[in-house]
């Protein structure tokens, strides 16, 4: 494991050290305090009668039974739920022609997929509301279910919501060059179909809430397992007429989050009209069948792609059809179309392709709500792009690793601007590829690989570079309308003791964040990293920001609490030079006392300044008012996004009499910009990488023709675990990105980007002897032996 | 997530748990580790009134060789039967089987008893009594059967448990001197049930092959012997034996059923591979494991 250099921390440069996650020890003693941990007065409790089919209307609901039961405390169906609250429809401006229907948090008339909630039954425990949800009858007349995506847009099938016309959501076509006369000129041209399962998040915490609705005051405090406190505050108090101000959003412990937590689900919407309804707190928490039904589901897409390739391996051009099935609805309030648009968008990124065109269709259908995802659209765009070059090399029999050498942007070519219109400050491709070489010994591998072929051992190799999109800019969301902020804030106070307070708008979920932040904090401050505390999540006590997704906590974070400590540093530095009758310019703070920045002379403790500025101001001149706190804000500017990228190979065996696959070893060169945390840095990539696995080879949401969704357990949807996974080795390149003052670009999706593709092309690799392919994921078994012809 | 009300005893002896039984008839279930059974309630597919905890009964836990052979009470617990030199020594392929079944903290709940009664058609279990030609011990009110195994699994999640019987113990015959066994399955993520499961175990006087039980399980509805496939296989001596035979014989009489993840031609071909394997295995003289 790495370890923190003292001789570093003692000097105060905890930025770059692999500080361990301060919270991993209270956590991993089972001393977290999640939603469901928090006790309650007089908390209620609700279940949910949910739709057991696809597509039907609800002809009538007896719940006369459940009211009567004891302990039963309120049941409210979908058409009484509508008078609680104001619909919303998940659309934005910035994606224009994007079409979705108003939703409730309960289905009205119509229930549009299996597992959607129908009835909401409260009980004074979750077991009393269950048994009161058991007697609840629905009478439903079924109707014809839209479970393919390919299926959606067919002639004869009824549109899901009559009032849109049609199944077809949105529709984008992007590109630039001439892709004709690229592929005219081909001396090769790949061409593939892909397709990518659904799967889904997986939290180890499910989603969570307690809304807690005080009618005296008008005001709702809720307890929310979410990313996004201040977004889910303006959708509360937007859609329940409540003052933002009398919303409060408190984000304790979140047990992971993914991407799927900072959506609008119907059920957290519900426990919040409940909690207005009853004047009592009321508590979801879901269960894991429930996840499986309801937490947004990721991928789903049919791709149709082809790439074509002069003699010596040059990508020409590309053309991309991507058909991508989201459910019945776009999700409120980020939409359904980020993952599409950014797969069609990110295709061919880390090259110099001249030519491309690609179109978007997305389309409704009756499962699960698709929704971003860690690594939204990425492992789509990385996966097709990769698995055509492989293909194209295979053909023109060029080695994987030179046809990307020959490929990618090169150094001489920044800033750069794609196809697609996406700009890259600076980024590393040819030094990761180096990287990437010498780290798995790339050559070596290919001989034993060879030698291992004559034993009839299937060995393959696969390689796949990748970009990431991160630090979303100032455009982004709010520019659609959407009220989710692109900025971040910092409040940074020293108390009499001289320790130091943070309290940012960026949220932690497991991964870290307020270690990152408290390094950042402590560095720029220079006081010891224990004397730092980070508060984040509550809307009450923390300034307003867009908190974590999209890869922005630390690159948006980072430097408002940057600006910040250097904000409060100021602010002390002139009280001590006050105090101590010195220029401030003079002095300095290191190791948590006033210093003189020449030659390092301690002055004072932290400890003494706050003394005297808290206790003793009568000693201080008497126009003075020392600032003992600092507040600073943070908005990306200068690019759209702050671009990473990276590498990634896959070792891996195939067992060609049972298509099982075994993992070998995974390797990820990655250039996030400055590396605030190589410990929390590589955490991610791992829990990324391994994120990526599942959907290659294990995750997958599986449904009946009519739309019944078949895993609802654990036992029947494969998670990665750790027995099956292989050894992930790392190596890192930083280009810190300029346009910000700390220089660190985000991590957090790069993992699952590229691992899918690395796999792919490590299996179709070993298979290359039998002139089998694999491109539908998750390659199961089946799929494998179904390409070599045995099944 | 929460199973529907129930009531629960511990009961002490077998007439408490006959006049209970009695009593609530259909609505009541004894449990035993819970590992299947608990899962099902929670999520309200079972729904027993009243749950009769056999973990007091004396007598269910003990393993000991009587005359009749390996006697291993049905409350043993699945690390109780790995960690057990007596399972070892005479009945291998139990300790073998073991490790294949779920995780750590589920085979320290789960018992024999209760994998059996459960019946799952894709657990090791049922095809490891099929291969070592266990015998079931089953009491109810009207007194105690003995079920020989190949009787006792009928279909999927059925036996032949009488309404009101549990299953008091297994008896495993003492493994034979020439006896060679093995048990492997095809599972993507270890701890998995089965895509294709067989558990074999092969007699041999000399160098010939004097019987064979070829289990399989998670093929069809219940973990099933391969009879045909085994009588190929008798009478052939080590060294000389074409697998051709019997793994054709084998697709003639066991036609796996698809599950979530495969279809039935995938299992079928599945169930041929991982048979070819085991024999290699068995008769190349490999020392018996799992792999
Ligand atoms: C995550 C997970 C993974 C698993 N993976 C596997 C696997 O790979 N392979 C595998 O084989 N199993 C697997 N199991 C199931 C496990 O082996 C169960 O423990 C076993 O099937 C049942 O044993 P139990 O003692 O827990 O029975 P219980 O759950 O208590 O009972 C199961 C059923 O048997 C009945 N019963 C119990 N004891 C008796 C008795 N003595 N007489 C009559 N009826 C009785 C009960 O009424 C109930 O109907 C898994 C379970 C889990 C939770």
């Amino acid at each position: 494991m790495l370890k923190p250099d003292p001789a570093k921390q003692r000097d105060g440069a905890y930025v770059g050290q692999p500080v361990p996650r301060e919270n991993a020890r209270r956590l991993s003693q089972g001393r977290g305090r999640y939603v469901d941990d928090i006790a309650f007065r007089n908390l209620a409790h609700v279940a949910f009668v949910r739709s057991p089919h696809a597509h039907a209307r609800i002809l009538s609901i007896d719940t006369s039974a459940a009211q009567a039961l004891p302990g039963v405390v309120d049941v409210v169906t979908g058409e009484e739920m509508k008078g609680l609250c104001t619909p919303w429809v998940g659309v934005l401006a910035h994606f224009p022609g994007l079409k979705s229907a108003e939703q409730y948090p309960l289905a009205v008339d119509v229930a549009r997929w299996h597992g959607e909630p129908v009835v909401a039954v409260v009980g004074e425990s979750r077991a009393l509301a269950e048994d009161g949800a058991d007697l609840i009858e629905v009478e439903w007349e079924e109707l014809p279910a839209v479970v393919d995506a390919e299926a959606a847009l067919a002639g004869d099938v009824p549109a899901i919501h009559p009032e849109l016309g049609d199944n077809r959501a949105f529709r984008l076509e992007v590109g630039q060059g001439d892709t004709a006369s690229a592929f005219a000129e081909a001396a090769v041209i790949a061409e593939e179909e892909f397709r990518f399962g659904r799967h889904t998040g997986l939290t180890l915490e499910p989603r969570s809430i307690v809304a807690d609705f005080d009618p005296s005051l008008r005001q709702m405090t809720v307890h929310h397992s979410t990313q996004t406190p201040f977004q889910m505050q303006d959708v509360l108090a937007r859609h329940f007429g409540l003052e933002e101000g009398n919303v409060r959003v408190i984000a304790p412990d979140v047990g992971g989050s993914f991407g799927l937590k900072l959506h609008v689900y119907g059920e957290e919407m519900a426990a919040c009209a409940l909690s207005i309804r009853l004047g009592r707190p009321v508590k979801f928490i879901a269960d894991r069948l429930e996840a499986f039904q309801t937490d947004i589901h990721a991928r789903d897409h049919l791709v149709k792609a082809r790439m074509a390739l002069s003699r010596d391996g040059e990508i020409l051009a590309m053309e991309v059809d991507d058909l991508t099935g989201i459910g019945p609805y776009s999700v409120y309030p980020r939409t359904s179309a980020v993952e599409g648009n950014q797969a069609i968008r990110l295709m061919g990124g880390p090259y110099r392709m001249p030519n491309y065109r690609g179109e978007l269709n997305i389309v409704f259908q009756n499962k699960t709500p698709m929704c971003q995802y860690r690594a939204v659209g990425h492992p789509i765009a990385c996966a097709v792009t990769e698995g055509l070059l492989d293909k194209g090399a295979r053909a023109l029999k060029l080695d994987p690793l030179a046809v990307r050498q020959r490929n990618v942007v090169t150094a001489d070519m920044y800033p750069h601007t794609s196809p697609t219109g996406y700009v890259f400050e600076r980024l590393s491709h040819e030094e990761c590829i180096a990287s990437l070489a010498s780290l798995m010994d790339y050559e070596r591998l290919r001989r034993e690989q060879a030698e291992a072929r004559q034993r009839g051992v299937y060995r393959g190799i696969g390689l796949a570079t990748f970009i990431e999109i991160t630090n979303p800019g100032p455009a982004f969301y709010g520019v659609g309308g959407a009220r989710i902020s692109a900025q971040d804030g910092c409040v940074m106070k020293m108390e009499p003791s001289g320790d130091i307070r943070v309290m940012v708008s960026v949220t932690e979920q497991g991964q870290g964040t307020e270690t990152i932040m408290a390094q950042v904090a402590a560095t720029h401050l220079g006081v010891p990293l224990e004397r730092v505390s980070v508060y984040t999540g509550d809307t009450q006590t923390s300034p307003y920001g867009g908190a974590t997704w999209a890869s922005r906590g630390a690159g948006i974070g980072g430097p408002a609490v940057m600006k910040t400590a250097l904000a409060l540093k100021a602010n002390l530095l002139e009280t001590a030079a006050v105090i101590l009758q010195a220029e401030a310019g003079d002095l300095d703070i290191r190791g948590g006392a006033v210093v003189n920045r020449k030659d390092g002379t301690q002055r004072m403790e932290l400890a003494e300044l706050g003394r005297i500025a808290y206790f003793r101001p009568d000693t201080l001149p008497a126009d003075f008012h020392p600032e003992m706190t600092a507040a600073r804000h943070y908005v990306p500017q200068g690019y759209p996004f702050a671009f990473t990228n990276g590498i990634q190979a896959s070792h891996l065996e195939v067992d060609v009499e049972t298509g099982l696959v075994r993992l070998l070893d995974h390797w990820v060169v990655e250039d996030c910009g400055k590396v605030i945390n190589p410990l929390l840095v590589e955490e991610q990539i791992r829990g990324g990488v391994v994120q990526g696995l599942g959907g290659a080879l294990f995750e997958e949401c599986l449904y009946s023709p009519e739309g019944q969704l078949l895993c609802g357990t654990m036992a029947d949807y494969l998670t990665p675990m750790a027995g099956e996974m292989p050894d992930i080795h790392m190596a890192h390149v930083e280009t810190p990105t300029l346009t910000s003052p700390l220089g660190a670009k985000g991590v957090g999706e790069a993992g699952t980007a590229a691992a899918p593709a690395a796999v792919m092309n490590a299996i179709n690799d070993a298979l290359s002897p039998f002139s089998a392919e694999v491109t539908q994921m998750p390659f199961t078994p089946e799929r494998i032996l179904t390409a070599l012809g045995k099944v | 997530m929460k199973a529907a009300p129930f009531d629960y005893v511990r009961v002490s002896s077998l007439d408490e748990l006959g006049e209970l039984a009695a009593a609530y008839g259909d609505d009541a279930q004894v449990i035993a580790g819970g590992q299947s059974l608990v899962p099902a309630m929670a999520m309200r597919m079972a729904r027993p009134k009243l749950l009769l905890d056999l973990c007091d009964l004396p007598g269910l836990a003990d393993i000991r060789l009587t005359p009749d052979g390996l006697e291993i009470g049905a409350m043993v617990r699945y690390f109780e039967l790995a960690g057990s030199p007596l399972v070892a020594t005479h009945a291998p392929l139990v300790s073998t089987a073991v490790p294949l079944i779920a995780h750590e903290a589920i085979r320290s709940r789960g018992t024999l008893g209760g994998n059996l009664a459960h019946a799952d058609p894709a657990s090791e279990m049922p095809a490891v009594m099929l291969a070592l030609g266990a015998v079931i011990t089953v009491a109810g009110s009207t007194g105690a059967r003995r079920i020989p195994a190949a009787e006792f699994f009928i279909g999927t999640y059925e036996t032949a448990l009488r309404a009101g019987e549990i299953i008091t113990a297994i008896t495993l015959p003492v493994a034979l001197a020439g006896r060679r066994v093995a048990i492997d399955e095809v599972v993507r993520r270890s701890g998995d049930y089965a895509a294709v499961g067989a558990a074999f175990a092969i007699d041999l006087e000399g160098e010939t092959v004097t019987g064979a039980r070829l289990a399989f399980f998670a093929v069809c509805d219940r973990a099933v012997l391969a009879h045909k496939a085994a009588a190929a296989l008798c009478g052939q001596r080590l060294g000389e034996i074409d697998p051709a035979p019997v793994l054709a014989a084998l697709a003639q009489e066991i036609a796996p059923v698809a599950d979530l993840h495969n279809r039935a031609e995938t299992k079928r071909h599945l169930m041929k591979v991982l048979a070819g394997r085991l024999l290699q295995r068995l008769l190349s003289g490999e020392k018996s494991t799992h792999g």
